[in-house]
């Protein structure tokens, strides 16, 4: 229980400390324009890790996140390029509100249904990457397709920072009063937990069930936009594989494979940490082969950390204490 | 019998009132079984009734529909003289109606006062931001109330086991309950817990509550209650004050019937004694466990619902740790390290949950059946040989499905326990362990099980059977060994084995008349 407690701090002290120690070997890192530079490259990667830390306490897992951002994106990218005219806002709209419908069609294979999320998610996962196909004809929309706006959006600074960095923010604030200070939240946790006690209890876990996942869509969607505008492309294999850092970004962060324990600081660290390790090691040259070894070691290191007690639990049956002789058992004798 | 003899205080002029709760004719039935039928029950305000009745009585299926887990087929639940019926706890709960269940519903990674609001956290303002504050104080303050100390922010797998008890109950008295149902409370306690527990039902009385208090240890029920009802074989038996009526009079309204249903007990030369048990002990589930079991024996164990039958059983199969003590087969040290080593020496556990433990739902019965005999086959041969096994002991339990490839889980809860018993069968034991074989199935399969049962004797065999159904108990075994909260209490002879006695025994009740 006191690692648990501390692990958030713990977190946070262990990406300070990789920050100066990769500094230490290439001080370029270190440099204001390099840091900004981690933070913005961050900002996705920490709002996917939000919403499936919630998706992870809830004892599923949303493997359809990368494709759903994808499938998203290029709605939005197709839509901008075709009716440069529209608002942004509007865009951003549309590619929130196909998020949110792929989410809950998870959410209702899931929730209403029943299904095991794994295997939805892996199916739903296949779906959505091929419709990105299917609607693209497997073209590119690539930067002189997109309006200027849609393109200049998330990279364009508000008080000194991206816009990108305002969102996340905005989403570990938002996703923390949710976690926390919401029934709906609680009783994610309550469903993770126990789901059978979540029952008695009288919670509406389809519904919970439902929304969360639709939840996830949404966020994705709305990365779907702010990724295919930030590299000013969108093509079929977009953030391909992405859902996989989005889990290990959880897992680092302490959030419980088997449901009903994980914080929003605890994901958001985690997402910082792979980042860091991810813009480190190129800095430090480290080869791409590599890069890819280091992180999965990390990520194990990770799941032993969060490896408690499993063993076989005794029940007690014994009378803890000696029965005291009632009048009854004397006449026994 | 100075039961009454342990105080307890005038009931309260309120108990006079009209009923608080009152059933009438409630019936529900599982796949066209009755396991309630046309029950009633009555209690008042400030008054504590005691739920009686064997295992399998229907004490639990009558919580379940009063708590809105199920939902009666028939009869009325009146509360407060208003017909009521929910669809879902959370309705039962919101009319006044709690249980303080016998597995205690708890959110282990969830603080203490959360556990008590979790699924109604109170909110406040506009944003519907939960009120912590408000949770914590009014957590601190129910835990006063019941002079208890447990700390609010406390995670509650840190807790013990009577202080999850103490939460369950404070989330019960959160509630501002009209009934308060207590499902064998006590059954984890400490004497020091248990009278901790009798004063905050005194509480509850005062207050004016209605408490049903389900327990089969008679010395609480004379202690805390102050009417009964009866319940055997989902029907309504009696009722009446408990100031009337005295312990053996119970047991043998609970019993209540001559083992009615003929057994088919083989007629078979009892023989040496085969598996030697003596001072089996485990730290927390069993101590001092001595037993022997004879060739061509039926032993059956039998006990309340958490008497440690099954934690006995799967100590002697190898399952368990921390085990100590002699056991030995045919004269040889036989304390095996695991269930493997346990099959090889010829011996067979049939285990309880047929679901999880028994079948392999997803394989074709066939496969299940010769899974653990598998090595015996040669490779290429295998498939004809399988299915030759397969028949065979298909045909001996009388397996009704289409054909041997079928899935398991496709057969009824009576067939699927004829394969998990085939199973074991193939692996041609020496000593099978029946670990509530006829558990949820239905009677015929049931009649079945019991021959099969005498047959396996018949074969040489010998039979452990652990049962909570007592007629099944005392029409097959040829002795009856009763366990109570880890011990063996009593063993009884066949032709001493009357119902009244053995339950006395398993419930730790002294009957006055001489047995």
């Amino acid at each position: 229980m006191n690692l648990l407690k501390q692990r958030e701090p713990l977190l946070a002290l262990m990406v300070i400390a990789l920050i100066l120690l990769v500094g230490m070997r290439a001080p370029v890192f270190l440099t204001t324009q390099s840091l900004a530079n981690l933070l913005t490259d961050s900002t996705l990667l920490v709002m996917l890790a939000l919403t499936q830390m919630l998706v992870i306490v809830t004892r599923g897992i949303d493997l359809s996140v990368a494709s759903t951002l994808a499938l998203s994106g290029m709605v939005a990218a197709m839509l901008a390029a075709t009716h440069p005219e529209l608002p942004l806002a509007l865009v951003m709209l549309a590619a929130c509100v196909t998020g949110l419908a792929l989410g809950l069609v998870n959410g209702y294979l899931i929730g209403v249904l029943a299904l095991p999320p794994i295997v939805v998610t892996l199916g739903t996962m296949s779906v959505y990457r091929g419709l990105v196909f299917v609607l693209s004809s497997g073209a590119w929309v690539s930067a002189h397709h997109m309006p200027a706006n849609f393109i200049a959006f998330p990279l364009q600074r508000l008080f000194g920072l991206p816009h990108l960095v305002w969102i996340a923010l905005a989403a570990v604030i938002a996703m923390a009063c949710l976690a926390r200070h919401s029934r709906f939240g609680r009783d994610l946790y309550a469903i993770g937990n126990a789901p059978h006690c979540a029952a008695y209890i009288g919670i509406p876990s389809a519904r919970r069930l439902l929304w969360t996942y639709g939840l996830s869509g949404m966020v994705a969607g709305l990365c779907g936009y702010l990724w295919v505008a930030r590299y000013a492309v969108a093509y079929t294999e977009i953030a391909y594989g992405f859902e996989f850092t989005v889990i290990a970004a959880c897992v680092i962060g302490g959030v419980s494979i088997a449901g009903g324990v994980g914080s929003v600081l605890g994901a958001a660290l985690g997402a910082l940490f792979l980042s860091v390790i991810g813009n480190a090691l190129p800095v430090l040259q480290v080869s791409p082969f590599w890069q890819s070894a280091l992180t999965g070691a990390v990520i194990l290191v990770a799941v032993l950390l969060n490896a408690r007690g499993n063993r076989h639990r005794s029940r007690q049956i014994l009378p803890l204490h000696q029965p005291e002789p009632t009048a009854s058992r004397s006449a026994t004798a | 019998m100075p039961v009454n003899q342990l105080t307890r205080p005038p009931t309260p002029a309120a108990s006079a009132d009209a009923p608080v709760l009152q059933l009438t004719g409630i019936t529900k039935r599982f796949n066209g079984i009755h396991a309630l039928n046309g029950v009633r029950m009555t209690i008042r305000a400030g008054e504590v009734m005691a739920l009686i009745g064997e295992n399998g009585a229907g004490k639990s299926t009558l919580v379940k529909t009063l708590t809105g887990i199920h939902r009666p087929d028939d009869g009325v639940i009146m509360l407060d003289g208003q017909a009521v019926s929910f669809g879902s706890p959370q309705e039962a709960m919101a009319a006044g109606i709690t249980a303080v269940h016998q597995e205690t519903v708890m959110f282990d990674e969830l603080s203490v006062a959360e556990n008590i609001y979790v699924g109604r956290h109170p909110t406040r303002g506009a944003t519907r931001r939960i009120d912590w504050g408000r949770i914590e104080a009014d957590a601190g303050r129910l835990f006063a109330r019941l002079e208890v100390s447990i700390p609010v922010r406390a995670r509650v797998r840190d807790l013990s086991v009577a202080q999850r008890h103490f939460v369950e109950i404070a989330r019960a008295l959160s509630q501002d309950a009209r009934v308060v149902i207590m499902d064998e409370p006590t059954a984890a306690l400490s004497q020091r817990e248990i009278r901790e527990l009798y004063r905050i039902i005194e509480q509850l009385r005062v207050a004016g509550t209605a408490v049903i208090f389900i327990s089969h240890k008679f010395d609480e029920i004379f202690a805390v209650a102050d009417r009964y009802t009866v319940l055997r074989d989902g029907q309504f038996v009696a009722e009446g004050s408990l100031a009337d009526i005295r312990e053996p009079e119970l047991v043998a309204l609970m019993v209540g019937r001559a083992v009615h249903q003929a057994y088919p007990k083989a007629d078979v030369e009892i023989g040496a004694p085969l598996l030697e048990v003596c001072k089996l002990s485990h730290p927390t589930e069993f101590q001092d466990v001595s037993f022997s079991l004879r060739k061509g024996e039926i032993l059956g164990f039998y006990g309340l619902v958490g008497a440690g039958r099954s934690e006995v059983m799967q100590a002697l199969f190898g399952l368990t740790n921390d085990v100590r003590g002699s056991v030995t087969l045919e004269g040889r040290a036989a304390r095996f390290a695991c269930p493997s080593e346990a099959i090889a020496h010829g011996l067979a556990y049939v285990p309880e949950d047929r679901q999880q433990h028994g079948a392999h739902l997803m394989l074709p019965i066939q496969h299940n059946i010769t899974l653990p005999i598998l090595s015996r086959f040669g490779f290429f041969s295998r498939a004809r040989a399988e299915a030759q096994v397969a028949r065979r002991f298909a045909e001996q339990l009388e397996l009704k499905a289409a054909h041997l490839t079928q899935p398991v889980a496709e057969l009824s809860g009576g067939n699927q326990q004829k394969v998990v018993l085939g199973k074991w069968l193939a692996t041609d034991p020496k000593v099978i362990i029946l670990d509530e074989p006829t558990k949820g199935i239905d009677i015929g399969s049931k009649a079945a099980v019991h021959r099969f049962v005498s047959e396996l004797v018949e074969r040489g065999l010998s039979v452990i059977l652990v049962s909570s159904e007592l007629p099944e108990v005392l029409g097959l075994a040829d002795r009856v060994v009763v366990m109570r909260q880890g011990r063996v209490v009593r063993e009884f002879a066949r032709a001493d084995a009357s119902p009244e006695a053995v339950v006395a025994a398993a419930s730790g009740v002294v009957l006055e008349v001489a047995a």
